[in-house]
């Protein structure tokens, strides 16, 4: 044994080292095992899971949902929240209804979707980080402000005359087969990933979610990056509002109704940490797959939408406790072992 | 000395975490009116007793008799039933409750046998504790509007209020000034004179010399001297923990002064500091002294853009500079390692790498994509040149120990090859051989023609350290002196704001 371990040390390695098992050990592996035995009880449960059409199809029950989880995942790594994400779809669906009444053509209503997405938005940003208001509370209001002027504006009545141009978006598919909405999802996916992972931009946005006292130390805008991640959020609110009007082809007030708790349930259980600084995009894209192809299983079975939430909800606890319960089992077999010797 | 029977009496102490022998075999003793230095660096297994005596950790092997009985304490209510107290390094209160519920927190005094708390009685014995102790605080006040100091005497007098017969002082003067440290070591000999048994563990020699009876010193986990102060020497005692001898404290290098690199003018704020004005030349190591709270540490964040609202200029070189952001004031080559290493300093979740490479991460990724490889190569560097110990650059920061973690900070900082570079308490809270080192390296940035500005409350330090020594007093520079000048004696009557400086 080496007595004068200060002065004798090795050279410090660039990396740990690691046993390929331990990638095991990561979250995405624990998701990716529940997504398999999901699709082994489905496609044993219902002939009707295992067929391609219907497996593509059952993307758009979440395209829109996830394409959201993206920048949300942004949020809640930088350590904020945007509660206000639905009631930001039917903002910008709303508009998008008025416009259409007023005649605007189909590139016309996507750039008002867009842009009402992106204005609300930059509002939320503003509140937050231009004013330092809680981000949690500046969106519970709008949360409530943007669907109560939705509702105001189109009262108990619906807009449904788009016009047909505009059904490709959320009804097209590429290839006859895949969804447009599932493809732009997936290369959303991608850009997200590497900027979260392979850019400036990620690493900082890390930084401010595990310290942001120290990154504006450090010399990072802090405020700015929380500014711009509230517009982006806004921005695909906005597309998700064109996506969902187009494939429904209708706008009412209770439009995406709830569907700011599905997100974020979609975000946590994909390994993102609510408390920040900690998440992946692959997680979260697993963790869409995994509630997507639950809610489908359980369409084909005509399980009720209750239950659907019951089980989504058992899920996302279970899955946050998987970890924690194992290192609370380690700990005391490690601790036992130790007391034997 | 009037030492008293055994109050604490442990007997061969071990324990194992995962790769580390943390404690091998340690023995202590602790008589009823004694107080007991524990030294020892960083990682030398203090911590780790502290935690089992208060019950936080199991030891894997030894005893622990308290006057004789022996005790087992599997949580830490345990240890507080059987009379140990520690006031902690960050000392754990609750900021938005009282003085007199913070006192009594945990064991509230009832009215009668029923539920309800006795409000009266908590202020009123509070009150009665806080004057034994001499101090001047309400008990009806938040504990948020208190110094760090008046902190650390509401820990004391938690300890009281439980009637605790060990007390466990842990750096209780890591961020007091001066004068704050002279009241509590009265407190401590008071405590001592009551026939408590005391450890007091402390980086600082002065301290040692000056309040404890006996020593004890820890490395690597064991126990390698113990005795009584008064036969020990400073160098003994360094010698002791380190397990070689220092030769010389503090290594000031004598470089020569050249222009003018930073010059501030008549900076005032609102409520911090007023009319701070002075200048900083090439090569030049310049102290600023000052008790806490004096606004030393919030001059130096708004000369680097952390704090706007405040009126006043500043040039560089002769040039007139504005500074509005922490990333302006870096691109005109100034470097701030941060007073609070573990809040505004690192972000210790993430790895050395992550922190090392943070402030000039745009340098380093072509096209804004981030490549390992050249970050390794800083980090490598850096790590180099400081020494940093580690297992992999890939670690967490918080892994780290004190010592390493400030390196990883002052090499985040170095990286961007600043100009000038601010040091706020770079050596606070650390063990001794990083001290030496981060001193060391402060001889080598001002031979590279860098300027220095070093933070700091320890008088010893600044006096080693500085070329010139700028004294702050209520936000105000109320003296100057050059190091030749430069007396304890003189500072800290300058500082105390006993005179209006020269």
């Amino acid at each position: 044994m080496s007595t004068n371990a200060s002065e004798g040390r090795a050279a410090v390695r660039d990396r740990a080292a690691e046993s390929p098992w331990s990638l095991l050990r990561r979250w995405e592996a624990i998701l990716l095992v529940f997504l398999g035995i999901v699709f082994v009880i489905n496609s044993n449960a219902t002939p009707y899971f295992l067929n391609i059409y219907n497996l593509a199809d059952s993307t758009f029950n979440f395209s829109e949902k996830a394409i959201i989880a993206l920048p949300m995942a942004l949020v809640i790594i930088a350590r904020d929240i945007d509660i206000s994400v639905a009631s930001i779809i039917a903002l910008s669906s709303m508009l998008m209804g008025l416009a259409a009444e007023a005649g605007l053509g189909v590139p016309g209503l996507v750039v008002v979707g867009l842009a009402t997405g992106a204005t609300a938005g930059a509002f939320n940003g503003f509140l937050i980080a231009g004013l330092g208001l809680p981000a949690i509370v500046v969106t519970i209001g709008t949360f409530t402000l943007f669907r109560g002027i939705a509702f105001v504006a189109l009262g108990d009545g619906a807009v449904t005359q788009y016009p047909a141009g505009l059904a490709y978006f959320g009804q097209g598919y590429i290839g006859g087969l895949i969804p447009f909405e599932f493809v732009l999802f997936l290369v959303l996916a991608v850009i997200f990933g590497v900027v979260l992972h392979m850019t400036v931009i990620g690493r900082r946005i890390y930084a401010i979610g595990n310290n942001p006292v120290a990154a504006r130390f450090t010399g990072i805008r802090v405020d700015r990056y929380r500014f711009v991640l509230f517009c982006l959020t806004g921005l695909m609110s906005g597309l998700a509002a064109v996506l969902l009007t187009s494939r429904i082809g209708s706008t009412r007030p209770n439009i995406a109704l709830g569907w700011e708790l599905e997100i974020i349930t979609m975000v946590v259980l994909g390994g993102v940490s609510i408390l920040g600084g900690i998440g992946t995009i692959l997680g979260v894209v697993i963790a869409v797959l995994l509630v997507g192809m639950v809610t489908f299983g359980f369409g084909l079975l005509n399980v009720p939408g209750i239950i659907m939430t019951v089980f989504i909800g058992s899920l996302l606890i279970v899955t946050i406790s998987i970890p924690v319960v194992i290192q609370a089992v380690r700990v005391r077999a490690a601790a036992r072992a130790s007391s034997r010797r | 000395m009037v030492a008293g029977p055994v109050l604490l009496n442990v007997r061969g102490l071990s324990k194992q975490f995962p790769g580390v022998k943390a404690l091998d075999d340690v023995s202590l003793r602790v008589r009823a009116g004694e107080v007991m230095a524990l030294v020892g660096e960083n990682g030398a297994g203090k911590s780790t007793i502290v935690k089992i005596l208060t019950g936080i950790y199991k030891p894997d092997a030894g005893t622990i008799e308290i006057a004789g009985t022996p005790m087992q304490f599997s949580r830490p209510t345990d240890a507080w039933a059987a009379g140990i107290s520690a006031i902690h390094q960050e000392t754990s209160v609750f900021e938005d409750l009282t003085v007199g519920e913070n006192i009594f927190m945990g064991h509230q005094p009832t009215r009668g046998r029923g539920p309800l708390v006795d409000w009266k009685g908590i202020h009123r014995r509070s009150a009665e504790i806080l004057d034994r102790m001499d101090v001047a605080i309400s008990t009806r006040s938040l504990v948020r509007e208190l110094s760090v100091a008046e902190r650390h005497i509401l820990g004391v007098a938690k300890a009281l209020a439980h009637d605790a017969q060990i007390v466990i002082m842990d750096e209780p003067s890591a961020s007091l000034s001066r004068k704050e440290i002279d009241h509590l070591m009265v407190i401590v000999r008071q405590l001592r004179d009551e026939g408590k048994g005391i450890i007091f563990i402390s980086h600082k020699f002065v301290e040692i010399f000056e309040i404890a009876d006996r020593y004890a010193v820890l490395r690597d986990g064991q126990l390698v001297g113990e005795g009584n102060v008064a036969d020990v020497t400073q160098d003994e005692l360094v010698k002791l923990m380190v397990g070689r001898s220092v030769e010389e404290v503090f290594p000031k290098v004598d470089v020569p002064i050249g222009d003018v690199v930073l010059e501030v003018s008549h900076f005032t704020h609102d409520t911090e500091f007023e009319d701070i004005s002075f200048t900083l030349r090439k090569g030049e190591i310049l102290g600023f002294y000052g008790l806490v709270g004096s606004g030393r540490s919030e001059v130096m964040q708004s000369i680097f853009g952390v704090t706007r609202s405040r009126s006043g200029t500043l040039s560089m070189h002769g040039r007139p500079i504005k500074i509005s952001s922490p990333s302006e004031a870096m691109k005109h080559g100034l470097a701030l390692v941060p007073e609070d290493r573990q809040q505004q300093g690192a972000i210790l979740p993430l790895s050395i790498r992550q922190n090392m490479t943070l402030a000039l991460i745009d340098q380093l990724s072509p096209r804004g994509f981030l490549s390992r490889r050249r970050e390794l190569g800083v980090t490598r560097d850096m790590g180099a040149r400081l020494s940093i110990k580690a297992a992999h650059w890939d670690q967490q920061v918080d892994e780290l120990s004190g010592g390493n973690q400030q390196k990883v900070v002052i090499g985040k900082w170095l990286a961007t090859r600043p100009e000038v570079m601010i040091l706020d308490e770079p050596t606070k809270g650390i063990d001794i051989g990083s001290k030496a080192a981060v001193h060391e390296f402060m001889g080598e940035l001002v031979a590279q023609g860098l300027a220095v500005i070093l933070v700091s409350s320890e008088l010893e330090e600044v006096r080693g350290m500085a070329d010139r020594i700028i004294v702050m007093h209520e936000g105000r520079i109320c003296g100057e002196f050059s190091r030749d000048e430069a007396t304890a004696e003189a500072i800290v009557t300058v500082a105390s704001g006993a005179q209006a400086g020269p």
